[in-house]
């Protein structure tokens, strides 16, 4: 979309928020029933991995980042890769100390 | 000898260039939030059994009450600058009180979970806390720390939405500021603009020792006319918000889910 002038508004429609809510609220009653299996290990994966999909439906919909210009999304990917070389380093020291 | 200057003005905005602000922004959030959810991590993998423990105290209904109320804050505050933008300011200023009224329900709930903790002696410090093992310790430590953190967030932005909705509510004003860089040219000569067809001129004089001249014309937008400015800070403000959500995502299942 960046041949279109930087000052105009876009609309994406009261029905897809809605929906991505529901999905939301669905997604948290998964987390709570999944806490409440015994899976050893796994079980902070699994929160882990729901909360990451739950957050991308607020960063793609909500903050519209899926219809943004491709210079916001290399933006937050570049937030994204430094923040996990922060995580994976930080593991890779305590675990292998 | 009279002489006339034509004086421009200009409207600078760039939407595109403010979002982006935003984001950078918002990109220093996260590696500030990072940086203690590493923190949770390590001590996580250290102390796995005491921070389950620990975290069987917590109220998991209060916690899955707030995840909810926070998750419909984020789509009333969505649904109002969609509205806004669709020239519907009425329901913007519904979407965007309600965004404001969960905003203070989540802090309601996180004012009694935590006087609920510090009335059974637990918090940073206590005599109570301090006879337990030193895991239970460092979670609770990082309990009240991040969710304090995030809590802060939460009223940094219901003051800011309380602002938008101000600015909503009073109608939008535009502003222009006039440039013109031989001002000396000025010096001596009247300033007139035209108010409208009916209203005629408005005309000032210029003085001596003028440095620049700035007219500031403020109006409000006529009916069916977009609310350009206002829109703009709702969405910025907006995307704290959602971030505020994202954060809450992740504290929820660390701190009150640990199976």
């Amino acid at each position: 979309m960046s041949h279109h002038s930087h000052n105009e508004v876009h609309t994406i429609g009261y029905g897809v928020f809605i929906f991505v809510w529901l999905g939301l609220v669905v997604l948290t009653g998964l987390t709570v029933v999944i806490s409440g299996v015994h899976i050893p290990k796994v079980a902070v994966l699994v929160a882990l991995l729901v909360a990451a999909t739950k957050s991308s439906l607020v960063v793609n919909y909500f903050m519209h980042i899926k219809y943004e210009a491709r210079l916001f999304k290399v933006v937050l990917l570049m937030g994204i890769v430094t923040v996990t070389i922060f995580i994976g380093l930080t593991f890779f020291d305590v675990l292998y100390r | 000898m009279k002489s006339i200057h034509a004086l421009t003005v200009e409207e600078h905005r760039d939407f595109e260039g403010a979002r982006l602000g935003m984001w950078l922004f918002l990109l220093t959030e996260l590696i500030l939030f990072t940086g203690m959810f590493i923190l949770y991590a390590m001590y996580r993998l250290k102390y796995s059994a005491e921070f389950h423990r620990a975290s069987l105290e917590l109220d998991v209904v209060i916690g899955t009450i707030n995840t909810l109320v926070l998750l419909t804050s984020s789509l009333t505050v969505a649904l109002s600058i969609e509205a806004l933008k669709r020239n519907s300011r009425k329901l913007a200023l519904w979407m965007l009180g309600a965004t404001i009224f969960f905003a203070l329900v989540f802090l309601v709930n996180k004012y009694f979970e935590w006087s609920a903790k510090i009335h059974h002696g637990i918090y940073p410090g206590s005599q109570e806390l301090m006879q337990r093992s030193l895991g239970e310790v460092i979670y609770f430590n990082l309990y009240y720390s991040m969710t304090g953190l995030h809590g802060l967030h939460v009223l940094v932005g219901m003051v800011v939405l309380i602002w938008l909705f101000v600015l909503i509510a009073r109608k939008s004003q535009k502003k222009y500021v006039v440039h013109n860089p031989h001002v000396e040219q000025l010096v001596g000569s009247e300033i007139a603009i035209l108010k409208g067809e009916k209203d005629g001129w408005l005309v000032d004089k210029i003085g001596d020792n003028v440095e620049q001249v700035e007219i500031k014309i403020t109006y409000e937008p006529k009916a069916g006319e977009v609310d350009l400015p206002n829109i703009i800070k709702l969405e910025n403000a907006g995307l704290y918000w959602h971030l505020v959500d994202i954060i809450w995502i992740f504290l929820f299942p660390l701190f009150y889910l640990i199976s």
